[in-house]
């Protein structure tokens, strides 16, 4: 203290309020804050191009008069090779897309968010930490890996279990795109339950409630918006879901009639027919065009669950 | 007594969206003397400090009016606004040491204004910390990190650093909230120490400390000033305005 | 006295049944899962050696190893990590630090999200009309990567987001007010003290990108390139390359008579390589969390 005394405060003033940073430093500064928020705004440039390059590469059909768009979506004619008779309509694919992400949403959301619940409210802090390591590693195993699984592992399970023809099918695409959708629900389900005020919990125990109540009665009505928004981000990533439905769910582009039955999805179709496409011929155009058909979905998909999340934040 | 004007206030409004916490104050800050701030938590006694040093520029939701002058010149017209905050020290109600050395929390400020020379940034480091009375504590472990130490010792570091870019004018925004009263007790004599440089803002929420330490006291209630006045006649019997009195003698607040 | 009753016994069989239900979900998801994982191992045991790892696929892709394609794979990581890590890092620091809640930056918002929710198979069909056609780049490793790296700046942005947001803001507020810029208070105090989370980030990239195939398929990736067994220098910026998810894709689907542990050692070689890097990726967050700075 008394040391302080003798070297007055004022001494180096002078140093500080008179010290100027280089100029380099300054323009650097200047510099990389433009790069910062380039770099920010980038997000937006790259989706705005993903969308301007694939409906370039689409628009030069989808404005022929070659071509229908009501026949595109509401036809389930695909003859694209055919010399005579070419017919580009995509509602087999589009059924075969949405019959295998129903099957997968209805064996995911339930259990996905029964598994959330479980690692929410009911494990202890110890096991909630291992099984959330394992839901991280199982929502990191690559979809070709899925896919593999599915032509290998399950189709044989089904062929076995149930007498079907083919194991690849929309059971078999259902189940691999469930398990992986699974990870994703249970995560962002689990983190919706953990936005549930403790206060809420206290509350229901305090009226004598049981923790099934609890859950029923409580909980899922709390966190019902972020319950939703997991289940969106599962239905997203199961519609865009590209190799795993490939590999697993056979190639037969028709309207299925029953989950033995096999399809092929608006995704798988532009995997396995682009390499064989033409470039610029018509058929190359409408795989493009199946591609903004995707883009639309996915991202009023993904609009709706960021809505559905906000709406959590703004309570 | 000084009474050269060191920081003058005109007309001070300031909203968050539309809830306005201050209504209009209006008052000078004399040069060299230690000014005491009392009120009621949610007065806008914080708020009005972040409007003098501008970090309020980092609330988007706050609008402020009206007129702040520093040494005469117009803070929300600053030419170097990072200058205009090393004029000014502030320390804040909780003690924060950053995740950096001890040496590197109070080298910070002059390194950021553009200093670089050791021999200077050594001197500055050694003598705030010793004006902060630290020194002694800490001469041996200067790397350690500093948000290791004990809160009273983090809150002297807190004060070092406001002192490192050698303000004209130090806030200290109820520093004691967070300590002992020992380690507050060689931070008031600090204070009274430092007077000798700088002009004082002391904002507190004991009335005791502004009365022991504060050459003048205002009374801030509800973003209005109650009463503004030599610290005696705030702490004595017969301030001008009875909410004073009932304040200060502990009957509301 | 304190005795059950009726009816605090099916209060407390009702818990321990909800208990055991929601146990059961989260456990049905999980065991086949390991058990999978247990059956690949088990078949790709016969071809599992050192040597499958640094052998070229032999015999029309039928035997041998997966070099060419292994090597192949970490070009495009690294290469798209190069482009991604930047960018996705800068924009982390913008949205967490610069940007204000106006309708810009909930517009870059809703960019973020879409960005990682479009279908990979959107950005294979993008990168192939920006890349391989607009930009003039052509089928090649370049062309593959930039796609990649534009599908995996999401996982980037996200985690170095959390890891900034993770610094306390009287951290910040304390730097602005001793006169620091804003620059000056995230280089020295922000970054310092988020860097273990962003290379968490980084790690997670790399076993999405590493994991992806559609991307990669139409834009760079190759049935087949003759390599040296072993060469580490394999490919150059402008040619295509093998890869490892691609290569599971085609002797799994493309090839007839591949022999049979060759498939599965393959997917064991990349769900091992994912995995481990995100177990690294883990352990990394569990070691920060440990020598906390405050």
């Amino acid at each position: 203290m008394s040391a302080g005394d003798t070297q007055p405060a004022a001494q180096f003033s002078f140093a500080v309020r008179h010290a100027k940073r280089p100029a380099w430093a300054l323009i650097g500064e200047r510099l990389l804050t433009a790069l910062i928020y380039a770099c920010g705004i980038s997000a937006i440039f790259f989706v705005l191009s993903i969308f301007v390059f694939v409906f370039k590469e689409a628009a030069p059909v989808l404005f022929s008069d070659r071509f229908d768009l009501r026949q595109f979506l509401f036809s389930e004619q695909w003859y694209p090779t055919s010399e005579i008779n070419k017919r580009y309509g995509v509602l087999a694919m589009t059924a075969g897309t949405f019959s295998v992400t129903a099957l997968a949403m209805a064996i995911a959301v339930p259990f996905g968010l029964g598994a959330a619940i479980y690692v929410s409210e009911f494990c202890g802090p110890r096991l909630k930490e291992t099984l959330k390591i394992i839901i991280e590693l199982l929502a990191a195993i690559p979809s070709v890996v899925w896919g593999f699984i599915g032509l290998t592992v399950m189709s044989k399970l089904i062929v076995q279990f149930t007498g079907a023809p083919v194991g690849v099918n929309i059971l078999n695409g259902g189940i691999i795109l469930a398990l992986m959708s699974v990870p994703i629900i249970v995560s962002i389900g689990e983190d919706a339950l953990k936005a549930v005020p403790d206060s809420y919990r206290e509350a229901g125990i305090a009226l004598g409630a049981t923790r099934w109540q609890l859950v029923w009665r409580v909980l899922l009505p709390a966190a019902k918006n972020g319950l939703l928004a997991a289940v969106l981000l599962g239905v997203g990533r199961a519609v865009g879901e590209t190799m795993a439905v490939l590999m697993a769910t056979g190639h037969a582009v028709k309207i299925p009639h029953s989950i033995l039955d096999s399809v092929r999805t608006l995704t798988a179709n532009i995997a396995a027919e682009l390499g064989e496409a033409p470039a610029d011929s018509d058929h190359y155009r409408v795989l493009f065009l199946i591609g903004v058909l995707l883009f639309t979905i996915t991202f009023f998909v993904n609009l709706a669950a960021d809505m559905a999340v906000r709406g959590i934040r703004k309570k | 007594m000084p009474s050269e004007t060191h920081i003058e206030i005109r007309d001070l409004r300031l909203a968050y969206g539309t809830r306005e916490v201050l209504h209009g104050i209006s008052l000078d800050i004399r040069r060299n003397e230690i000014f005491g701030v009392i009120g009621p938590a949610q007065s806008g006694k914080t708020s009005l400090l972040r409007c003098i040093n501008r970090t309020i520029d980092f609330s988007p939701e706050a609008s402020v009016a009206g007129t702040i002058t520093v040494d005469g010149e117009d803070v929300r017209g600053a030419k170097d606004l990072y200058a205009l905050r090393r004029k000014i020290g502030m320390v804040a109600p909780l003690p924060v040491g950053l995740p950096l050395s001890i040496y590197d929390n109070v080298a910070f400020a002059p390194r950021c204004a553009g200093m670089n020379r050791k021999a200077d940034i050594d001197a500055i480091v050694e003598q705030c910390l010793r004006q902060a009375a630290l020194w002694d504590e800490v001469k041996d472990r200067l790397d350690s990190l500093g948000t290791k130490l004990s809160g009273g010792q983090q809150q002297r570091l807190t004060i070092a650093r406001a002192l490192s870019h050698q303000p004209e004018i130090l806030c200290l925004d109820e520093f004691s909230i967070a300590i002992d009263p020992v380690t507050t007790m060689r931070i008031e004599d600090v204070l009274k120490d430092l007077r000798k440089n700088m002009t004082i803002i002391l904002v507190t929420n004991l009335t005791q400390q502004a009365r022991r330490l504060a050459d003048r006291t205002m009374f801030l209630w509800n973003g209005e000033i109650i009463e503004l006045g030599p610290s005696d006649t705030i702490f004595g019997n017969s301030p001008r305005d009875r909410r004073t009195y009932e304040y200060v003698n502990g009957l509301f607040g | 006295m304190f005795a059950e009753t009726p009816f605090v016994r099916d209060k407390r069989r009702s818990e321990t049944t909800a208990k055991w239900v929601f146990f059961a979900m989260a456990g049905s998801m999980i065991l086949p899962l390991l058990l999978i994982v247990v059956f690949l191992f088990v078949k790709a045991a016969p071809s599992l050696r050192v040597d499958f790892l640094l052998d070229i696929p032999r015999r029309g892709m039928t035997e041998g190893g997966i070099w060419p394609a292994f090597v192949g794979t970490i070009y495009l990581v690294f290469i798209s990590l190069a482009v991604s890590a930047p960018i996705g890092i800068l924009a982390a620091v913008y949205l967490n630090e610069y940007a204000r809640d106006n309708w810009l930056n909930r517009l870059i918002n809703l960019a973020v999200i879409n960005l990682a929710g479009v279908p990979s198979i959107v950005h294979a069909l993008f990168g192939l009309g920006a890349f391989v056609y607009a930009a003039r780049f052509g089928y090649s490793i370049l062309s593959a990567s930039l796609t990649l790296a534009i599908m995996t700046l999401p996982v980037i942005i996200a985690s170095t987001r959390e890891a900034l947001a993770s610094v306390p803001m009287s951290f910040r507020e304390a730097c602005w007010n001793v006169g620091a810029t804003r620059w000056q208070t995230i280089r020295s105090v922000v970054l310092p003290n988020s860097i273990s989370g962003i290379l968490t980030g980084v790690i997670l990239q790399v076993s999405r990108a590493a994991g992806e195939t559609a991307p990669i398929m139409f834009t760079g990736a190759v049935f087949f390139k003759a390599v040296q067994k072993g060469d580490l220098f394999a490919y150059n910026l402008n040619e295509q390359c093998m890869a490892l998810s691609m290569h599971l894709y085609t002797i799994s689907t493309q090839v007839p008579g591949v022999r049979e542990s060759v498939p599965f050692a393959t997917a064991v070689v990349l769900l091992g390589s994912v995995l481990l890097v995100n177990a690294a990726a883990i352990a990394l967050r569990a070691h920060m969390r440990a020598r906390k700075k405050w």
